[in-house]
């Protein structure tokens, strides 16, 4: 999604009021963007924490500022600065973070973010967007900027099936249809069920649904959504983060406040930091059950409940 | 940039000296000492220094009873605000509020933060090409945070002259004295490593201040105050306690008929 973001932000360039800090990251992506904005891109150096606060500085002479870095070191090295800076001023500071969930891999836990919005949406007014797939980014990027809420843009690596056509952005989309269950999977993930979902046969296929933007209290369920929920046999929530203040629980509370009941619920999320071996996003996405064969032994289970 | 017409007198420092302990007696609160400490140089920069749209961040917020009783002294706040210093339904916390008060442009008390929002200030200014001035005050004890060096790393870079880095070096902190805690004393030898205008001067001498201020601005300009945690009662003076203590009526009553004989 780096390029798409590039993309996205060398088009905003032309806007003089455009600030784009970056933790020293970027090489080989950004260059494009580093040339539009001239001293309006800022290499603000191995040091987020101060980078955070002169977001905030910058955001309250009006200047609209834009922060990157690889996911973790964006928030949870900076979180006091997130939080005492940009959110109790509510300055519209847009938080970029790269390589969310297991994003990246193999290069092991220091690198991944398994409890990043979790985190954030403790925080007042905050807005997460977490876009599915590469084609997603211009869209989120209008939007986010558009917004006068702090945000964080979860950024991962879209992964729809081969000459898949990518829905156009929506907070919530619909990707598959039938007779199944519901299924709400978070950012990317989505894309890594389609394929094995479009195999199954229309009776036992689940209502596949995307939701790129959080909080629910920001974003709320499409109607669509909820009439499917009444008649479903069951709901699974798949999301590359922790239990604790992921999606689900946001969903559950959401639904019991609303006197919605949900039948046979079904967490699928990010289980561990560490497992006993390192490896690839993918690796790590078996390991905790969100790959695309454990999500239909999941399925199965859902039908014979 | 210096108002001369608003220069200050002494019966203006002691003025706001009383007001100052009035206020943390009436509401029970401590910090005195390091407001006390910090109080000659901000009445100097509010009243003196800033003009136009200037910004002042407060990065040692727990000196926000100097700072709210400075801008009673401008007539920015008002005795009916003072009176409510700490208390509930009060606009005036015990650090620094995030709205409410134009003159505070954030809310400040985690140390460790207000170098890099002053930084982000007036980079903001350069950007937009003027030269409206950011002056921001830090404790001593607070460049024992990592996110202090990386702001000055950064202001440095960015050449931020339009930037004024105030230390008030009283040489005391929270739980010792800020040699016995870190040794890096004198903290002026570490800053002299960065290429920076460094003045070190008696904070609490209005002209060495006043001349410190108009000092050359073709580097980043800090100025090391040295000053007396509880500056101007002598109970108080050079004494850790007064980072926490609140008054009692007898240490009040000595206090101001103490100043009110100087």
């Amino acid at each position: 999604m780096r390029k798409q973001l590039c993309d996205a932000l060398v088009a905003r360039a032309t806007k003089p009021e455009m600030v784009f800090l970056t933790g020293d990251l970027g090489f080989m992506a950004l260059e494009p963007l580093q040339q539009a904005l001239g001293p309006r891109f800022i290499n603000a150096g191995v040091a987020e924490q101060n980078m955070i606060s002169v977001a905030a500085g910058l955001a309250r002479q009006d200047f609209e500022v834009w922060v990157y870095s690889i996911a973790p070191f964006c928030y949870a090295r900076p979180f006091e600065q997130i939080r005492n800076d940009i959110t109790f001023h509510n300055l519209p500071v847009k938080l970029i973070g790269n390589g969310g969930g297991y994003g990246y891999g193999v290069m092991g836990p220091t690198h991944h973010a398994i409890e990043d919005y979790g985190v954030l949406l403790t925080l007042p007014g905050m807005s997460v967007y977490v876009p599915a797939f590469d084609e997603d980014m211009d869209a989120v990027i209008a939007r986010a900027g558009a917004s006068s809420r702090p945000a964080y843009i979860r950024m991962g690596r879209g992964e729809p099936p081969k000459g898949y056509a990518v829905p156009a952005y929506a907070p919530w989309r619909q990707l598959t249809c039938g007779g199944g269950p519901v299924v709400i999977a978070v950012g990317p993930l989505a894309g890594i069920y389609i394929g094995a979902f479009e195999h199954l046969s229309a009776e036992y296929r689940p209502n596949l649904w995307i939701v790129s933007e959080l909080p629910i209290e920001q974003n709320p369920l499409p109607h669509e959504l909820l009439s499917q929920l009444e008649k479903s046999p069951g709901l699974c929530v798949a999301e590359e983060h922790v239990r604790q203040g992921g999606f689900g629980s946001d969903l559950l509370l959401h639904m019991a406040e609303k006197n919605r009941a949900v039948r046979n619920f079904r967490h699928c999320y990010a289980r561990a930091h560490h497992f006993d071996r390192y490896g690839s996003q993918k690796f790590l996405r078996q390991q905790s059950a969100l790959d695309a064969d454990s999500m239909l032994d999941v399925l199965k289970g859902l039908h014979h409940a | 940039m210096m108002a001369t017409n608003n220069r200050l007198t002494a019966e203006d420092f002691s003025a706001a000296r009383k007001r100052l302990l009035q206020m943390h007696f009436d509401s029970g609160v401590g910090h005195i000492g390091g407001n006390l400490s910090a109080l000659d140089a901000m009445l100097i920069i509010f009243h003196e220094y800033l003009s136009g749209e200037d910004k002042f961040i407060l990065s040692k917020g727990h000196s926000a009873g100097a700072l709210y009783t400075t801008l009673w002294s401008l007539r920015r706040l008002q005795d009916h605000d003072l009176e409510l210093f700490h208390k509930d339904n009060t606009l005036l916390a015990g650090h620094p509020p995030a709205k409410g008060i134009a003159d505070i442009p954030f809310a400040t008390g985690s140390l460790g933060h207000g170098l890099s929002l002053a930084a982000g200030t007036a980079l903001a200014f350069k950007l937009k090409g003027n030269d409206t001035q950011v002056v921001c005050l830090t404790s001593d004890g607070e460049w024992q945070e990592g996110s202090t060096w990386e702001a000055l790393i950064f202001a440095c870079h960015h050449r931020l002259f339009n930037l004024t880095v105030l230390v008030d070096h009283n040489e005391l902190q929270g739980f010792g004295s800020t040699s016995d805690v870190a040794s890096m004393s004198p903290l002026w030898d570490r800053l002299k490593g960065f290429d920076v205008n460094l003045q070190i001067i008696d904070g609490h001498d209005a002209d060495a201040i006043r001349a410190a201020l108009e000092g050359e601005r073709q580097r980043l300009r800090i100025i090391v105050l040295r000053t007396v945690k509880g500056h101007g009662v002598s109970f108080m003076e050079n004494r850790m306690e007064w980072h926490y203590l609140p008054l009692t009526e007898d240490q009040y009553r000595k206090a101001i008929e103490e100043l009110e004989l100087k």
